[in-house]
């Protein structure tokens, strides 16, 4: 059972995920903006460019619609391509490619022609980035069917979710929260690819179930402690793939706790938050003591200075008191 | 230097000429039933006619290969049936019926056909030039020889991914045959009033990419033009950028009262009609007789009325089949022969 472990970071995970599958199948090719000569915008691709050659680590003009369309086009081609876009700010400027195009031409073609992208890229606040690269869109994007949405957050996670992805025959979307590309841990030394269907229970808990994914996960895990000192005993659930998403672990865990807060870095109004609120409605209502709290970003546009952005995301403080609430009703 | 009055014309091979003249004639024909079964409230949705068109599509496919990728327009009933795909199959695809090439889930405006390697059916002005990119780029990287023919308007010029995508092949040098149909008016704004250079074949050349005005309304200098294109493409010569002038002659769509154009600028084009002038030159040359002609009006009315006659047979999809296809069903080896490369599984 013992396994030899290693010292790597969250970042160094993708890239081995990605030099991986580059090794697997000679169909698998990475292009983005400066992901080759540069090394990637936040360095994950580094070294690749001198191990693959140019032509399957392509570096790219400033044209997220093109470069991500002919994602889909060498994808319905035959090869398998990853496809990095440097934030989901500027996946915006791809967004005709991948809403009117990848998440349709399956079901639009009657099944001819299936879609085997993978698009990467990074989410998320808390860098100082401001208002056009630190948004969490990632929920936006699970609005859509035809796509899938993965939120690696854990270091098991960033080195398997890739693989998986590519075998997949349809587009699948990966969102790298900037803040975890330094995060530090323990690894398998033979870490593979992972199951991309199910959320997972990375805390076990009985008085309240915390559901969160991504770049909160942590921060939640870090509230889940501070309430373990009150005696309030928290589950904490990743969602991991937010579409489809997997209500039934979501209900189950609501169901053994009858509580749940839901903590995302996204906006709450139309959001992944209030989707899964809604799914707890819809299959767990008679199982809930409260009523379901959230903890989600400010709804402003991110701003730049430490302390107030600081303030627009979700905190652990913050976690912890939306969750003695539900558990105590008062803070 | 002293220059005939007399257009020279190439001489054209009999059994060819009368091929083009009857494959524009099935679009026509098509067309014209499109319209009245519009009419008959039989489809419904956008339709756009390619009446008027005809000599495009059909020059240009005579110089593509079975395995040439095709990307077309929402205008692209005549790209359809012209590359090879049933009439039957588009019919029924208009009526919506699970028998359409489609299954019934595109329409008028999303034809798509994997056998004849036709990639839609693309109703976002642009949208599918980067997806022509896409798919070159898969045959270089495999080692293809095939190039892929990419059809828009020219109304797609105004729109971004017309330039990141012309930028992106040319700077790849990736096989793609640009094909711009240049019919003055995007819906209902003239090239004049939309853009400041109208002359497309510089835009194409500021991304260093040949490009050449082509008579769109003459079946067999499209044909030339394409050949000579595609055959520098398929020699490694990076894309290729054709302007086909051409003109709609009918509205943009069935909602159209075309407001914006004069009716004598549209009858002065009409003399230009690619078909009845294919014939009255076939005729000049002793190529063609009048039974010629009588004969394939009847072989063409006889497949638009079997067409039809298949559409209104056809079944409608169930509906509990709605959400079959949103994603894949089957693993993506073994769904198509396009995808022939075993994928490696992963190691334990």
């Amino acid at each position: 059972m013992s396994t030899e472990m290693i010292k790597t970071t969250y970042r160094e995970a993708i890239r081995a995920a990605i030099r991986d599958a580059m090794l697997r199948d000679e169909r698998v090719f990475l292009m983005g903006e400066d992901v080759g000569r540069y090394g990637g915008c936040f360095a994950v691709s580094k070294g690749l460019l001198d191990e693959f050659g140019p032509e399957r680590i392509r570096d790219t003009p400033l044209s997220e619609s093109a470069f991500v369309g002919a994602g889909i086009g060498a994808a319905m081609g035959g090869v398998r391509p990853i496809v990095e876009i440097m934030t989901v700010n500027f996946s915006l400027l791809a967004l005709d490619q991948i809403v009117n195009n990848a998440a349709t031409i399956l079901h639009m073609s009657g099944g001819q022609f299936n879609i085997p992208l993978v698009i990467r890229m990074t989410t998320g606040a808390g860098r100082q980035l401001a208002a056009q690269h630190s948004h969490s869109l990632e929920g936006w994007y699970a609005h859509i069917p035809g796509i899938k949405v993965l939120t690696p957050a854990t270091l098991e996670d960033a080195r398997g979710m890739l693989w998986p992805a590519l075998e997949d025959p349809d587009p699948v979307l990966i969102f790298e929260n900037g803040l975890l590309y330094n995060m530090e841990g323990e690894l398998a030394a033979d870490a593979g690819p992972v199951d991309i269907s199910k959320a997972a229970i990375r805390r076990p808990g009985q008085h309240i179930s915390l559901i969160t994914y991504g770049g909160t996960l942590f921060k939640t895990l870090a509230a889940a402690d501070e309430l373990a000192r009150d005696g309030i005993d928290a589950e904490v659930v990743d969602l991991r793939i937010l579409r489809p998403l997997d209500t039934e672990m979501i209900v189950d865990s609501v169901t053994r706790t009858h509580r749940a807060v839901i903590i995302d870095e996204g906006w709450r109004s139309g959001s992944i938050s209030a989707e899964i609120m809604a799914r707890i409605m819809e299959n767990a209502f008679y199982e809930l003591d409260a009523p379901v709290a959230r903890v989600c970003s400010v709804e402003v546009p991110m701003p730049y200075p430490k302390h107030l952005e600081d303030a627009a995301i979700p905190q652990v403080p913050a976690i912890v008191a939306a969750s003695r609430r539900v558990v105590t009703g008062h803070e | 230097m002293a220059q005939s009055n007399r257009r020279k014309q190439p001489t054209i091979e009999r059994e060819h000429a009368l091929h083009l003249l009857k494959e524009m004639l099935r679009i026509r024909r098509l067309e014209e039933k499109c319209v009245e079964l519009y009419t008959a409230a039989k489809i419904r949705g956008f339709v756009h006619l390619y009446i008027g068109e005809e000599a495009v599509a059909v020059g240009t496919m005579q110089a593509l290969e079975p395995e040439d990728n095709i990307v077309a327009t929402y205008r692209e009933h005549g790209h359809a049936l012209a590359r090879g795909v049933s009439a039957n199959a588009i019919m029924a695809e208009m009526y919506g019926k699970l028998e359409g090439c489609s299954r019934g889930r595109g329409g008028s405006m999303h034809l798509f056909d994997a056998a004849t390697r036709f990639y839609g059916g693309n109703a976002i002005v642009g949208g599918g030039l980067p997806l022509a990119v896409g798919l070159a780029l898969a045959d270089k990287i495999a080692g293809r020889p095939q190039l892929t023919a990419c059809f828009f308007g020219e109304g797609a010029v105004a729109e971004g991914e017309f330039h990141e995508s012309l930028n992106l092949a040319a700077l790849w040098n990736l096989p793609v045959l640009f094909c711009c149909e240049n019919n003055l008016y995007a819906m209902g704004t003239a090239l004049s009033r939309s853009e400041s250079e109208t002359d497309i074949c510089l835009k194409a050349a500021a991304f260093e990419i040949p490009a050449w005005p082509v008579d769109g309304m003459d079946v067999v200098a499209v044909e030339g033009a394409t050949r000579r294109a595609a055959t520098a493409v398929r020699g490694g010569g990076g894309p290729h950028f054709l302007e086909y002038r051409t003109y709609r002659f009918r509205a943009h769509s069935m909602y159209d009262p075309e407001l914006y154009r004069d009716k004598q600028e549209v009858a002065e084009w009409k003399k230009r009609d690619p078909i009845p002038n294919l014939l009255e030159r076939l005729k000049q040359q002793n190529l063609s007789q009048e039974e010629d002609w009588t004969r394939m009006e009847a072989e063409v009315a006889r497949e638009i009325e079997q067409s039809v006659e298949f559409a209104e047979a056809g079944k409608w999809e169930p509906v509990e089949e709605l959400t079959r296809f949103v994603y894949s069903e089957a693993p993506t080896d073994v769904q198509g022969s396009k995808f022939n490369v075993q994928s490696p599984r992963p190691t334990p």
